[in-house]
């Protein structure tokens, strides 16, 4: 029999970079707010012996246990979906700061197209642009409605950035710190694409260029350029992460308690309401129930969604019919790129999880899509973030893949060898979906979330349409033998290609397109939230972590609001 | 008595690494003979004494692996997927089958952070491993079948082959032309690569890339504070490697 505890004001689902940033900006405002973690607390101090590749990046120190739980996955409905038994082609966080913690710290603002796709595409191209198969649709707010929450994000992680992008959406402020360095790295990829008549400038990160102070007062470090950032936490404090920020913000209000080890299995419902989650220690085995005013999902994206299916909350999205939102338009993203050999030698093992150079010509609607057959694009960019020796084996093609021959090539390539990379933006498609899994489940006894999913036509002429210019700006860069990626096959969940997952918990302007509003509030229970990448109706053409920063930061801001009034937001 | 009935032989290991006799006392191949059920007992302690002289922690005890010629095996394989040439040592110097050997005693031979349970199905390519084995189940079923294509190709045993016959069987697993239990000789296969270009380039922490050889002939420098007075220039900076252990050594 599970135990009650008090009522709190807010308990959110998981502690990472939404649940810190809602605990946060709800205990400063005088709420009572409970953080239910299901791992264990963390710190800098956790990081002093961080720089090593094999535990953190190969072993996947930080990432979550996937004995515990996983999700399941198939290419579409035909197939049997098996369980992911392995990280792979993403991966999950756990821990405090979540995915927060081992993040690269690419900060972008989706472009203002982004947030009314479908309104421009048809105005624009006409309505069969693409196919009715593609469930495109705006997503309920526009990017000046969301740019002061952009900018609150950037403000309190501290983001580096030049601010030279032509195609960023109206900015009310500069970016709080100035670019990383500019290394030799990337002047080659800047001198390059200025020449080719693009427009290169720094991109936006959280690996900060030096000290700051943040408007709750938490300081940022400056970062050392140690080459240990994606996969790693960082020692210096010099990556933006929630431990560092938002989490001991709202620890110092005295209105805000973690508990670790504290797994939810349920959201509990109560007429029209939630009366809060229940959840299993995991260390005691003991299950309780933690009643709360709103409940806040603030975990990853597909445990969003799968939380919200066991408790039957929302209607399930059904491919066969169309009807449900729940689970609907997941995205992710392809991943269009060439890589250069070179013939000379250059400090690849140096660097920052996001120094980098892009450019966006080719992304979102900044360039014609008239002639092609695929609408948006990726940002294309030229990053430095230090590779190391186990993961970075590059070859020339025809090169045997062990043996003599392979370690020569592979050690004489390794400081020889630079990508140029895109990150294509996908849309969402009638057959690519969440739901629940009726065999397999976690070690409480919850079905595991099942993904269906591959890439679609769109997702193909992206990908080769991108390639191209890709390779065209290696080549320019004097790359003396340059690959472009190979075409997409079918979505193969065993190599890794991008923590970009999206969707399933779609924000909109009703409730028959989506599942919350733009408050991130659920359309069947006023004092629900669920807020994340899983709000996003479809995968722009960059990073995450800037829209969910900013989505994290308008649903505080609504829940606030609802604490005082009630009712709906919109 | 035949060499291989004493669980090894050294004239085959010898050959099989590509490392001449004379090589010996050098340093390096020292840690692969170590453990070894060698005749030559008064060479090996030769060679422990300047294996020793490394000053960078490794460890050698053997934690997965019984029998000695299992391990031989795994080395011999090892070594001819990273083997020892002029640019520097090969798997078996830089203890990469010790590194192996500690790995499959582990979470990694374990599977203990990977979702084990049933029911068990092949699956689609796309949807990637689904083996009922853990790894530690897998490298011993798949040494034992590397030894036995050998024994059915060649008529010997896998570690006195010559590298050309070694390559051809690992070829073959490669090729996923060996029928394995409940796991593909491909799957096999591309485990023993990543495990060997693992233990050739982690931390010399973890038993293997011995005294930071591997990141040497790379020019990878290990562990490193800072770069942030040095990224900007447009030289390639050739910097002395450093182990966590230097950290380690700090706190004594």
């Amino acid at each position: 029999m599970a135990k009650t505890l008090e009522k709190v004001d807010v308990v959110t689902v998981g502690v990472g970079w939404t649940g810190g940033i809602i605990a946060a900006e709800c205990a400063k405002a005088g709420l009572k707010v409970i953080g239910l973690e299901r791992g264990k607390e963390r710190s800098t101090a956790d990081f002093a012996q961080v720089h090593d590749e094999f535990r953190y990046a190969i072993r996947y120190e930080l990432m979550q246990d996937l004995s515990k739980e996983t999700i399941t996955f198939r290419n579409n409905r035909k197939q049997e979906a098996l369980p992911m038994r392995q990280m792979g082609s993403f991966l999950l966080g756990e821990n405090l700061g979540g995915a927060g913690t081992h993040w690269n710290g690419h900060t972008w603002r989706f472009l203002p197209y982004d947030f009314e796709i479908k309104s421009i595409t048809d105005k624009k191209y006409g309505k069969n642009k693409l196919s009715d198969d593609y469930l495109l649709q705006d997503w309920g707010i526009t990017y000046d409605e969301l740019e002061p929450y952009y900018d609150k994000f950037e403000k309190m992680a501290g983001i580096s950035g030049d601010g030279k992008n032509p195609f960023q959406g109206k900015r009310s402020d500069k970016y709080p710190t100035p670019a990383m360095k500019k290394t030799p790295i990337l002047q080659k990829f800047e001198k390059a694409t200025t020449d080719l008549g693009y427009s290169p400038f720094m991109l936006p990160s959280a690996n900060i260029s030096e000290p700051y102070k943040n408007p709750d007062g938490e300081q940022i470090n400056a970062c050392q350029y140690c080459g240990f950032c994606e996969r790693f936490g960082c020692e210096y404090g010099a990556k933006t992460s929630p431990e560092i920020t938002v989490v001991p913000t709202a620890r110092k209000t005295g209105n805000y308690e973690i508990r670790f080890h504290a797994n939810v299995v349920e959201i509990l419902k109560e007429g029209n309401k939630v009366a809060g989650v229940k959840y299993v220690d995991r260390v005691s085995g003991e299950e309780f129930i933690q009643p709360a005013e709103v409940v806040v999902l603030t975990s990853y994206v597909m445990n969003n969604a799968r939380l919200l299916m066991v408790s039957k909350i929302g209607e399930q999205y059904d491919p066969t019919t169309g009807r449900g939102t729940l689970g609907k338009n997941y995205c992710y993203q392809v991943l269009p790129g060439a890589t250069g050999f070179f013939d000379e030698q250059m400090n690849v093992f140096m660097g920052a999880g996001a120094l980098g150079m892009s450019i966006d010509d080719w992304n979102g609607d900044n360039f014609d899509h008239s002639d092609v057959d695929f609408i948006h694009g990726a940002s294309i960019s030229m990053t430095q973030p230090g590779v190391r020796p186990i993961q970075m084996n590059p070859v020339p093609p025809d090169t045997p893949t062990w043996g003599s021959d392979f370690k020569k090539a592979s050690i004489h390539n390794y400081t020889r060898t630079l990508n140029v990379g895109g990150q294509g933006a996908t849309m969402p498609y009638k057959e690519n979906y969440m739901s629940l899994d009726s065999v397999y489940k976690d070690a409480y006894g919850v079905p595991l979330l099942q993904l269906t999913y591959n890439f679609t036509e769109q997702d193909r002429a992206l990908h080769t349409y991108l390639t191209k210019k890709s390779e065209e700006i290696i080549k320019k860069m004097g790359a003396k033998t340059v690959v472009p990626g190979s075409p997409l096959t079918d979505y193969d969940i065993v190599p890794y290609q991008t923590t970009h997952n999206t969707g399933g918990t779609i924000m909109g302007t009703n409730p028959e397109n989506s599942v919350v509003n733009t408050y991130l509030q659920h359309w069947d229970a006023e004092n629900l939230f669920a807020v994340g990448a899983g709000n996003f109706a479809h995968n722009g053409g960059y990073n995450p972590n800037g829209t969910v920063g900013a989505l994290a930061y308008r649903c505080a801001e609504g829940i606030i609001k609802y604490s005082k009034n009630g009712g709906s937001l919109v | 008595m035949p060499d291989n009935e004493k669980g090894l032989s050294r004239r085959g290991f010898l050959k099989t690494t590509g490392i001449a006799a004379g090589a010996l006392v050098g340093g390096g191949l020292i840690g692969g003979l170590v453990g070894y059920n060698t005749k030559d007992n008064k060479q090996i302690s030769n060679v422990m004494t300047s294996g020793e002289q490394h000053g960078v922690a490794s460890s050698r005890a053997r934690m997965f692996f019984t029998n000695d010629k299992d391990f031989m095996i795994l080395s011999a394989a090892t070594e001819r997927i990273f083997p020892k040439d002029d640019l520097g040592p090969g798997a078996i110097e830089l203890d990469v089958p010790y590194f192996i050997d500690h790995q499959l005693a582990g979470n990694y031979g374990n599977n203990s952070k990977e979702y084990m349970q049933g029911p068990f199905k092949a699956g689609q390519s796309t949807q990637g491993y689904q083996s009922r084995l853990t790894r530690a189940e897998i490298f011993q079923q798949g040494i034992a079948k590397i030894e036995s294509e050998s024994q059915s190709r060649f008529k010997k045993g896998f570690s006195d082959l010559e590298n050309n016959q070694m390559d051809e069987i690992l070829t073959a697993f490669q090729k996923d032309e060996v029928p394995m239990t409940a796991v593909s000789s491909a799957f096999f296969f591309k485990l023993l690569r990543q495990a060997t270009l693992e233990g050739a380039y982690a931390d010399p922490l973890y038993g293997g890339n011995n005294n930071m050889d591997g990141w040497r002939m790379k020019n990878f420098p290990g562990h490193q504070g800072s770069y942030a007075q040095v990224i900007d220039k447009e030289a390639f900076q050739k910097i002395e490697p450093k182990s966590l252990s230097s950290m380690q050594n700090m706190q004594h």
